[in-house]
């Protein structure tokens, strides 16, 4: 595939590799932000290429690992109700809820159908109009002009039985949180570039400012991320603190304005709470006053849902990157693919399942 | 073999009903007419509860394999070839030569006659082809709701006519991995028929009976270690299964595991990884290190082999690990998959 | 969280008058996917854009996308010139 596989190439992939051993000198911790990228890390092997003395810690990225635990308890009981069909992304059928998850709903009657866009649940809308269609609106700023085009067009469609179960996350404040955290180690990090894609990286500078932190917006191919620490490493080994851009076939400063106009119309920025790191001010997006018929929560009676976290589940602050898979007494006993305990086991970008997977040798 | 020439009465039927489950006269008339037309001829000594069979070797190899895949019809096969390939292929892959199948049907109550005639028609087409015959088969009719309109069972016999044992724990280190062809197509082909995520792709399914080009390597005198097909779970579970029952370690390289363009950019949109995704024509072989040229010539000669290559070795470590060298030349470990491969977004 | 992959705008369907709807059949290496083109309206056929979730989201500036392996090549002739 054309812009895809050329960012694959094995020689200048061990070229960049050199390259960030020749200038680290000293030991720096980098966080990459986006779920995507942990994916592309592991899958290729791409720490391996890393000098030792450069140690990635997997940021709150993935919005699957992130959703509060609350939330996935109400989508499991809306998904349990006769007159729904509940739509999701694949990702969020296996995350685990205080006693259930969406695949055994499906399994016990629930009508849950996985959909590759929100769209494709307005257009179940459109098609059942005696159901109720609700749909798992999950996600970075990536997705949120999908959703809100979804709510959008459901609108201008007329539609009443359509509604989304918001649960959007924003990327900068979670940055922030970290990195004010009194035991954040972080000193670099990778921006999730296809979030930036979407939304600029204006809001960064001000950030990489206040907390001396260098700020690279990357991609998700071997090339861009060894590029993206590359030029993270060089400003850490400067005492540079500034926000690059190595994701500029994708990327412009100023983002994707018609986006970013739409989201604001559909969308409110509203605190959020996030699983295992707590309540982040300014860091979600729920439907406007104009589009509140299409929220779920207020359509759906949700009182009284209990929701219990997994008491040994520490994904919270491997999330934040304070504590390492292996250091969490579940890990690898009570705590696995099969069974997992908490969302970061179950994303395939979660860092515990990236841990299970390839650190059982050591 | 189609509805013009149908010897089932469909028109008085065109549905199956619980009765054709329920031993009774539409049940006889469902066999004989339908069945036994297809797959006979009637044996002299007229149908029983068993059949009895000679058989030419006394080592046999026996398996069975149930096929519940949706949608029935996808690019490339159906309900039906698959349900004979696969187990032609089980019987294969311990190097046997497959004569008999057995057929059981559990349909649910509404499927449409036509449907079931044309599953009829592909599973004798695929008999034919890979030289098996069905000889017994039982038929249940479950209500409607019960069923995903059919399921079928296969058993199969097969005589094993070499002196080879072809078993995982026959694996040794430095044995070359072949596999046969490029990966991921039948599972992308069953995607794309699915609603939801449809897209538009030329892509069929790999679905083949892979028991005539095993042959050509055990005729050619190639001492196969261990063989395997790769259906679901792909490739990267068969060689998971294959390192913990041999307890050894396998080395694979992830640039020369053939994947068809079409394959790779459908699991990159759906965020699949092709090593997991599942085939039907498909398999790979371990053999000696002294002997693989030769086994590789011999696969790629054949139609079912013509993207044949060597994939990987079997190490020395005890540890029964899949180790990947990926794209751009990092090692990682290659685990097993839990459950199936969702759709991502991340 | 960020699964978006490139493909190439083939046809495009829909016009500047009703911006949301517009639509591209896109190539994603051999594989066809009809995307909306909403929100990357200036798109032509030809174009190559990063794809969402059935939203195109940016357009690829090919002349960009050069300049990593630019950079890469100056890298390894430096490279060499040290070794």
């Amino acid at each position: 595939m054309k812009y895809l596989d050329e960012y694959r190439d094995p020689q200048l992939a061990q070229q960049l590799s050199r390259q960030i051993h020749k200038i680290t000198t000293k030991p720096w911790v980098i966080m990459e932000v986006c779920g995507g990228q942990t994916h592309a890390i592991v899958k290729f092997g791409i720490d391996t290429l890393l000098p030792d003395k450069i140690e990635l810690v997997h940021g709150p990225g993935c919005p699957v690992c992130v959703t509060p635990l609350e939330m996935i308890d109400r989508a499991l009981v809306i998904a349990a109700r006769k007159d729904v069909i509940f739509c999701s992304f694949g990702d969020m059928l296996r995350v685990p809820g205080s006693t259930t998850d969406l695949l055994a709903v499906r399994a016990q009657g629930g009508d849950v159908r996985i959909v590759y866009s929100p769209m494709d649940a307005v257009k179940i809308a459109k098609d059942n109009p005696k159901k109720e269609i609700v749909f798992f609106a999950v996600g970075f700023e990536t997705t949120a002009p999908a959703n809100a085009m979804a709510v959008y067009q459901a609108k201008e469609l007329g539609l009443n039985n359509f509604s989304l179960l918001v649960s959007h996350v924003l990327v900068p404040p979670a940055m922030e949180a970290i990195l004010s955290s009194k035991s954040n180690r972080v000193q670099g990090f990778l921006a999730a570039g296809h979030v930036c894609a979407v939304m600029g990286y204006t809001q960064y500078p001000p950030i990489a400012a206040k907390y001396k932190v260098p700020i690279i917006v990357t991609g998700f191919e071997p090339l861009d991320i060894l590029q993206g620490i590359a030029m993270c490493v060089e400003q850490l080994e400067e005492g540079r603190f500034e926000v690059e851009n190595q994701y500029t076939r994708s990327v412009k400063e100023y983002g994707n304005q018609h986006a970013q106009d739409l989201i604001s119309k559909v969308f409110q920025v509203i605190p959020r709470k996030w699983r295992g790191i707590g309540e982040i001010p300014q860091s979600g997006l729920s439907l406007t006053d104009q589009y509140k018929d299409y929220d779920a929560e207020i359509k759906f009676n949700l009182e009284g849902i209990k929701t219990q976290e997994s008491l040994e589940c520490i994904s919270g602050l491997i999330l934040q990157g304070i504590k390492k898979p292996n250091e969490c007494s579940a890990f690898g006993v009570k705590c696995t693919p099969e069974h997992p305990l908490g969302a970061t086991m179950v994303s395939s970008e979660g860092a515990c399942s990236a841990y299970y997977r390839y650190k059982r040798t050591s | 073999m189609d509805s013009l020439s149908c010897p089932f009465p469909i028109q008085q039927y065109p549905q199956v009903l619980l009765a054709h489950g329920g031993g009774g006269k539409l049940m006889q008339q469902l066999i004989e007419k339908m069945f036994t037309q297809a797959f006979g001829p009637k044996p002299a000594s007229g149908l029983h509860d068993s059949t009895v069979l000679k058989l030419p070797a006394n080592k046999i190899a026996f398996t069975t394999d149930s096929f519940v895949v949706h949608p029935l019809f996808f690019p490339g096969g159906d309900i039906g070839s698959l349900a004979v390939n696969g187990t032609v292929n089980d019987l294969a892959m311990s190097g046997a030569k497959p004569l008999y199948l057995s057929l059981g049907f559990i349909i649910e109550e509404g499927l449409s006659m036509e449907v079931l005639w044309r599953i009829v028609g592909s599973i004798k087409k695929a008999a034919d082809r890979a030289g098996v015959t069905i000889v017994t088969g039982d038929t249940k009719v479950v209500d409607r709701g019960k069923g995903d309109g059919i399921y079928i069972n296969t058993s199969g016999i097969g005589i094993i006519e070499h002196g080879l044992s072809i078993v995982p724990t026959k694996i040794r280190a430095g044995d070359v991995i072949l596999i046969n062809g490029d990966i991921g197509r039948h599972g992308i082909a069953i995607m794309a028929t699915r609603e939801n995520l449809e897209f538009e792709t030329t892509i069929e399914s790999d679905c083949a009976a892979l028991n005539d080009i095993v042959s050509c390597l055990i005729k050619a005198g190639i001492e196969i270690h261990c063989m395997r097909d790769l259906t679901r779970g792909g490739l990267a579970s068969a060689l998971n299964e294959i390192a913990q029952d041999a307890s050894k370690g396998i080395q694979i390289d992830e640039a020369s595991v053939p994947v068809k363009e079409q394959v790779a950019s459908a699991c990159a949109i759906m965020g699949f990884d092709p090593l997991y995704v599942a085939n039907e024509g498909r398999f790979i072989a371990f053999v000696p290190e002294g002997q693989a040229a030769k086994a590789l010539k011999i696969l790629q000669n054949h139609p079912l082999g013509q993207g044949a290559c060597r994939i990987g070795v079997v190490s020395d470590d005890p540890k029964p690990l899949v180790t990947l060298k990926s794209f751009i030349g990092a090692n990682r470990i290659l685990d097993m998959i839990s459950g199936e491969q969702l759709p991502r977004i991340c | 969280m960020c699964l978006a992959i490139p493909g190439k705008i083939e046809s495009i369907v829909g016009s500047k008058e009703d911006v949301l709807n517009i639509k591209g059949r896109v190539n994603f290496g051999g594989i066809l996917k009809e995307v909306s083109l909403a929100y990357v309206p200036e798109a032509k056929v030809g174009d190559y854009v990063i794809v969402h979730v059935g939203f195109a989201l940016s357009l690829v500036d090919q002349e960009e996308a050069l300049k990593v392996f630019d950079y890469l090549k100056q890298m390894g002739e430096l490279e060499e010139l040290h070794n």
